[in-house]
């Protein structure tokens, strides 16, 4: 087994003490290293803010682009190099947010890579605002009066969008989440793993204990494979809020549909300038 | 007049004159190091300071957007960003300019990535030069919340008409406390008055379009309208800063010029760091060097002949730019200013160095470098290198 020291990296930690981020990044250290994946096999992508800071406290090959863009640059990575494992850790103001239009269309798309959503309800970089994932009436310094805006329903989106794997889990219990993220991981097609985490800092109310008390496991009787029961499920919240596997699809992902993909990788097939000379003379 | 001397931020500054100003719309999205101007008048908002309608979006490209809807209908509308939010916003400030629309916006200048970086630099202003927004720089949060009560007269004035951003340095200014004086409300509100808007939507009775379609028939001449609308401009800025300054004390006009009458090499430099270019003047003046500075309040447009006519007399001058044009024939403030001197009878040796990129401090020893430099050049009539860069690792 390979030791998870492998993924440690030297970059100093920006997070606050008692983040849900550290556990979410020790989980994923150990989630990789039990799928006896190394470094060079992995891209983390990321875009801005706190979550998306992950991929620097990760030793692995590493893109952390521009605030909403992590899910456009992920599929790019993953189209020239389909034998990478990409995953997109970041957080919901950054994915479902400003990189909301790409969440909605990459559901469509089914490339087979992991998003990994922190899911604290509230944009922690920028201190303190409404995420898309905020509740009805979440107060901050911008939303004096709460939010009005209804939550976008991430999880029912990737469900009515038929994503391959759609699921939840939480930043304080550490087996489950490990246990969702190398499912999401070795699923084939678009996996949505949101993960429930606390912001010490400026989400006073969606507390580590608000969470501890509501969640539960999802148990057998669930059957993911329904999207009608998956739909309800995905939108159950509140007094009570349901972690595990919520769906599963069998669609066909992106890259087994591109002929150009089939018998080796873009990167792998290289340039042959003769070749593409002559079929642009064909045109002439 | 009543004179209220404070101690704030830059932000802070900006945010208390949006409050006086009291738009109808602000629309906005969350960026350092901007992000607390639209937070600090939010609480104005909430605490029923204003009338405003404050509306939160989904991002930066949103925000332009809706502002360009809100002053279509009507409303005296503004916000801030940074950055990477300017920069999204890129294809929303020609369809604001190109419509016409008066808006103003407040730019916490900042880099842009990549890498990550969310320190001062003009980077992100300096993208948009082309965009045919005003642009004034603040030196200091004072010029600041002076620029932006001006800004509302100065878009608004039919002659001229253009979306306008009034821009300071990121965290040098943004967030570092100075002494300052804020104006009273009603004198604010005297100043600016009421805002009659010009072919509204909301007016049902006089229905109008706004953005469809001229194309090889009518664009040219929408796109020439601009050029006259930049040129009355510069009459309308001049006039609006006297009219401030008659009113509250403070003159402003296209630059200021600092002991550069009788100078014979002088700093060209913008913003925040003309303050730190101003004291190693005061200590060379004393030293017995004729030495100066003109720092630049417009950029757009952009004020050629004055600069040229305020320049001519000097024998060597070196221009700051605290951004780069990559590939061009210097920074974007260098090559507008030597462009400037062209056709000028012995006009100035002049060379550019960009400084500063990304927050990198500019101090007085690096300044005082560059003077003999400056003096250099005055007494050998040659330079070395036209442009490069400053406090770099090489």
């Amino acid at each position: 087994m390979i030791d998870t020291s492998i993924f440690d990296s030297q970059v100093d930690n920006a997070w606050c003490p008692g983040c849900g981020n550290f556990s979410i990044l020790k989980t994923l250290k150990e989630a990789l290293a039990e799928l006896e994946l190394k470094p060079h096999q992995i891209v983390l992508v990321s875009g801005i803010g706190q979550a998306a800071k992950q991929p620097h406290y990760i030793k692995a090959n590493v893109l952390n682009g521009l605030h909403g863009r992590a899910l456009p640059a992920a599929i790019g990575v993953k189209i020239a190099n389909h034998k990478l494992k990409v995953i997109v850790t970041s957080g919901d103001g950054d994915l479902y947010g400003e990189g909301g239009n790409h969440f909605i269309h990459n559901l469509r798309r089914n490339v087979d890579i992991t998003v990994i959503a922190h899911d604290n309800q509230v944009y922690g970089l920028t201190k303190g605002q409404a995420s898309p994932t905020s509740d009805l009436g979440f107060k901050t310094k911008v939303q004096v009066d709460g939010v009005m805006l209804e939550p976008i329903h991430q999880l029912a989106l990737a469900v009515t969008l038929r994503a391959n794997f759609v699921a939840r889990s939480f930043s304080g219990n550490r087996e489950h989440l490990k246990k969702m993220m190398k499912a999401a991981i070795t699923s084939k097609g678009f996996s949505l793993l949101d993960v429930l985490q606390p912001c010490v800092s400026f989400n006073k109310v969606n507390t580590f204990k608000w969470y501890k008390e509501r969640v539960y496991e999802l148990d057998e009787t669930h059957d993911h494979t329904n999207q009608t029961a998956a739909f309800q499920k995905a939108l159950e919240w509140g007094e009570k809020i349901p972690i595990g596997q919520i769906y599963s699809d069998k669609r066909p992902t992106f890259e087994e549909q591109q002929f150009a993909l089939k018998d080796s990788t873009l990167v792998e097939k290289g340039l042959d300038l003769e070749k593409a000379r002559d079929i642009i003379q064909s045109y002439i | 007049m009543s004179k209220k001397i404070v101690a704030m931020t830059g932000n802070h500054a900006v945010a208390n004159a949006m409050k006086q100003i009291n738009p109808d719309v602000c629309a906005a999205y969350p960026i350092t190091p901007s992000t607390e101007v639209m937070q600090v008048f939010a609480s104005f908002a909430a605490d029923g300071a204003v009338d405003t309608n404050l509306v939160t979006v989904e991002s930066e490209h949103s925000a332009m957007s809706a502002c360009i809807g809100a002053a279509a209908a009507g409303g005296r509308v503004m916000t801030a960003t940074s950055s990477a939010g300017l920069a999204l916003m890129w294809e929303m400030l020609y369809v604001a300019s190109g419509t016409r629309l008066p808006i103003v916006m407040q730019v916490v200048n900042r880099a842009l990535s990549a890498p990550i970086n969310i320190h001062c630099d003009h980077s992100d202003s300096m993208g948009a030069r082309d965009a045919s927004w005003i642009q004034l720089y603040a030196e200091n949060a004072q010029e600041a919340y002076d620029n932006i009560i001006q800004a509302v007269l100065i878009s608004e004035e039919m002659d001229v008409r253009l979306p306008i951003m009034t821009c300071m340095d990121g965290f040098i200014i943004s967030h570092s406390i100075e002494k300052m004086e804020l104006l009273d409300d009603n004198e604010v509100k005297a100043f600016i008055g009421d805002y009659k808007p010009h072919f509204p939507m909301l007016d049902v009775e006089n229905p109008v379009t706004y953005g469809p379609i001229a194309l090889q028939n009518f664009y040219i001449e929408m796109k020439r309208q601009q050029v006259d609308a930049m040129e009355s401009a510069k009459q309308v800025i001049l006039d609006v800063g006297k009219k401030f300054g008659d009113s509250f004390g403070r003159h402003y006009g296209f630059f200021e010029e600092y002991m550069l009458e009788d100078a014979e090499v002088a700093f060209v430099v913008m913003s925040s760091a003309a303050g730190t270019v101003k004291a190693v003047v005061n200590e060379l003046r004393e030293k017995g060097h004729k030495v100066g500075l003109l720092k630049p309040r417009m950029f757009r447009p952009f004020p050629a002949e004055e600069m040229a006519n305020a320049l001519k007399h000097l024998k060597a001058l070196v221009v700051m730019d605290r951004s780069d044009s990559f590939g061009s024939a210097g920074g974007p403030l260098f090559t507008e200013v030597r462009s400037a001197l062209y056709g000028v009878e012995n006009a100035p040796l002049a060379f550019g160095k960009v400084f500063g990129l990304g927050g990198r401090d500019l101090e007085v020893h690096h300044v005082e470098e560059l003077f003999k430099e400056l003096d250099k050049a005055s007494k050998t009539g040659t330079i070395d290198k036209v442009t490069d860069y400053i406090t770099v690792r090489v």
